[in-house]
């Protein structure tokens, strides 16, 4: 059911037709007092993240037959197949050659996106607290959101939401106790390490500090979503004015 | 052109096929009918492609009338159908004529009930299909559940029509034909929703006690109110939370049970996120999807683990039923 595999790789049945495959492999030592086995953990990392997107791209220039669906996110491919006509073994197979050959992908010259947020206010109704929190100024909250250029892990949760990190060390904190039961689309997020843009109205747990006019996902557009794996971005803080004008059709 | 019209909606109502497979790196997870068994057995008993779009009514169904008429199957949960107000049988395709109402009550069964039509129902596909992804407005009609006025077009019989020779054939062709197909009694009995699900463990089954995972597998659960498209949320015995900390976002299967802080279950379902950071205890078997999508909130469930050879082998046979030349007969 579990294996090693080479390259600091793990597989792990996820279901009776989908297969996990996790990369750099960090197993914690510590003991757990007799409540369950030692959890093996993965641990972020670009270098992780990045086979994660090789791998990705591999199985999308060379589909394997019996494949049907790709999940990637952090240090993790979760790869859905046809269990009428494939095992999880014959698969894992498959995917050991595929690994191999990880070193020759060559991943495309990353996108770099800009993406301007109206910050605080209405629009983010946690950025006050998450100030309070750090006891720093919203301006200074904005200037460190702002600072970074992120790179998109993964696209998960509903379409075009692009999870993106890392957030400055400062505005590290996590979700909220309670998420709310909805978030306007556009919202700007932070949670963990991590932040995010909302594509739609959903529930959500993350502290949100602004919001985005831009559309992140688009059914009538040939990408789809603004943002895809590996891409760069940029957060600009935008006044509510051009905030009005971009968000207009 | 023969179309649809939507006299009322009923409680939830939207546009399904068998999903679209394929935009997990999108962030889209593949939505489709919540009982695919259904649905399918639905269109072969029309000679429709298995696939087609069919309407998915949740406990409360709607009325519909057909102003140019239109041969139909319902599968599923028996949601009182009337034509005309003379009651209809589920599991063979019907007739209803020019202008005839057909009309639906709260559910007598489980939680979801098919009405497919012959020639399917038409509307713009979004990536690959005709279904309805609620929570994000994509796919299906508009993008949401169906509403008092919507008119649906239904498509040209024959388009896709499945070829099917012998004892199911019908004697003529054509759109107005009514076939004497009907479910055998052995399928309707093999395919009868389950309230015993059947699981295989999940990608962090390792992380919970010993104690965590006999409750889990010992305990009965109820379906929370909440429940919808996206998960099933069961309430009971609480499954304390792994020692092992907080877990990074992975990929996550259909059927996977996750497990919150509270110890509550989520059975994550076909408008499921595509990506999450609960570990999983375990994960329902392919084979009893449909029984999923037909439990309403407040029935009682519970587990029962097998191993994978077994979860297959069910899979298996399944699709052998389904695929069968006995599954319809005359």
């Amino acid at each position: 059911m579990e294996t090693s595999g080479s390259l600091g790789t793990r597989f792990q049945y996820s279901s009776d037709q989908s297969l996990l495959v996790y990369f750099d492999e960090q197993v914690e030592q510590k003991k757990t007092g007799g409540a369950g086995a030692l959890p093996l953990q993965s641990r972020i990392t670009l270098r992780a993240n990045e086979n994660v997107r090789r791998l990705l791209r591999l199985l999308e220039l060379e589909p394997v037959p019996g494949v049907r669906n790709l999940h990637p996110a952090y240090c993790s491919l979760l790869i859905k197949f046809d269990a009428i006509g494939m095992r999880h073994q014959e698969l894992e197979a498959i995917l050991r050659k595929y690994l191999e050959r990880l070193e020759e992908v060559r991943l495309p010259e990353p996108r770099h996106v800009e993406i301007p947020v109206c910050y605080g206010g209405e629009f983010g109704p946690d950025l006050a607290g998450v100030c309070a929190r750090r006891g720093i100024t919203q301006a200074r909250a904005i200037e460190l959101h702002a600072s970074v250029e992120y790179v998109v892990y993964f696209l998960g949760f509903v379409p075009g939401f692009a999870y993106l990190g890392e957030l400055p060390e400062e505005l590290v904190m996590p979700r909220l106790a309670a998420p709310r039961k909805r978030v306007p689309a556009g919202s700007v997020g932070i949670a963990g390490n991590q932040t995010g843009v909302y594509p739609f109205a959903t529930p959500g747990g993350w502290r949100l500090i602004g919001r985005s006019p831009l559309k992140m996902f688009r059914a009538d557009s040939d990408r789809l979503s603004l943002l895809s794996i590996g891409d760069r971005v940029r957060f600009t803080p935008t006044s509510r004015e051009r905030f009005a004008a971009l968000e207009s059709p | 052109m023969r179309v649809i019209e939507v006299l009322e909606p009923g409680l939830l109502t939207t546009v399904q096929d068998l999903g679209r497979e394929g935009y997990g790196p999108l962030g889209v997870s593949p939505s489709g009918a919540a009982d695919a068994v259904s649905l399918r057995t639905g269109n072969r008993l029309l000679g429709n492609a298995e696939g087609e779009a069919g309407l998915e009514m949740t406990l409360l169904g709607g009325t519909f009338a057909f102003p140019e008429g239109a041969v139909l199957a319902l599968a599923g949960s028996d949601l009182g159908p009337t034509l005309e107000g003379k009651p209809v049988e589920m599991w063979t395709p019907f007739e209803a004529k020019s202008k005839q109402v057909l009309r639906f009550g709260p559910t007598r069964s489980g939680a979801r009930c098919y009405l497919c039509v012959r020639g399917g129902i038409e509307v713009q596909f979004f990536l690959d299909s005709a279904s309805t992804h609620i929570l994000s407005g994509l796919g299906g009609h508009k993008g949401r559940a169906l509403k008092k006025g919507d008119v649906l077009t239904i498509g040209l019989a024959n388009r896709n029509e499945q070829k099917i020779t012998g004892k199911n054939a019908c004697s003529t062709g054509g759109a107005g034909t009514v076939c004497k197909r009907r479910l055998s009694a052995r399928t309707l009995k093999e395919l009868q929703p389950r309230k015993v699900l059947r699981v295989t463990p999940g990608p962090q089954s390792d992380w919970f006690s010993e104690a965590a995972k006999k409750i889990f597998q010992e305990s009965t659960y109820r379906v929370a109110e909440e429940s919808n498209r996206m998960g099933i949320r069961l309430q009971g015995a609480t499954i304390p939370a792994p020692a092992g900390g907080e877990m990074i976002s992975e990929g996550v299967s259909l059927g996977a049970v996750q497990v919150p802080e509270g110890g509550q279950p989520i059975i994550l379902f076909v408008e499921q996120q595509t990506t999450g950071g609960y570990p999983k205890i375990a994960n329902v078997i392919s084979a009893d999807f449909h029984s999923l999508g037909q439990l309403r909130p407040r029935d009682e469930i519970r587990f029962e683990q097998v191993d994978w050879d077994t979860a297959r082998a069910l899979l298996r046979e399944q699709e052998k039923l389904l695929a069968s030349g006995d599954l319809i007969w005359e």
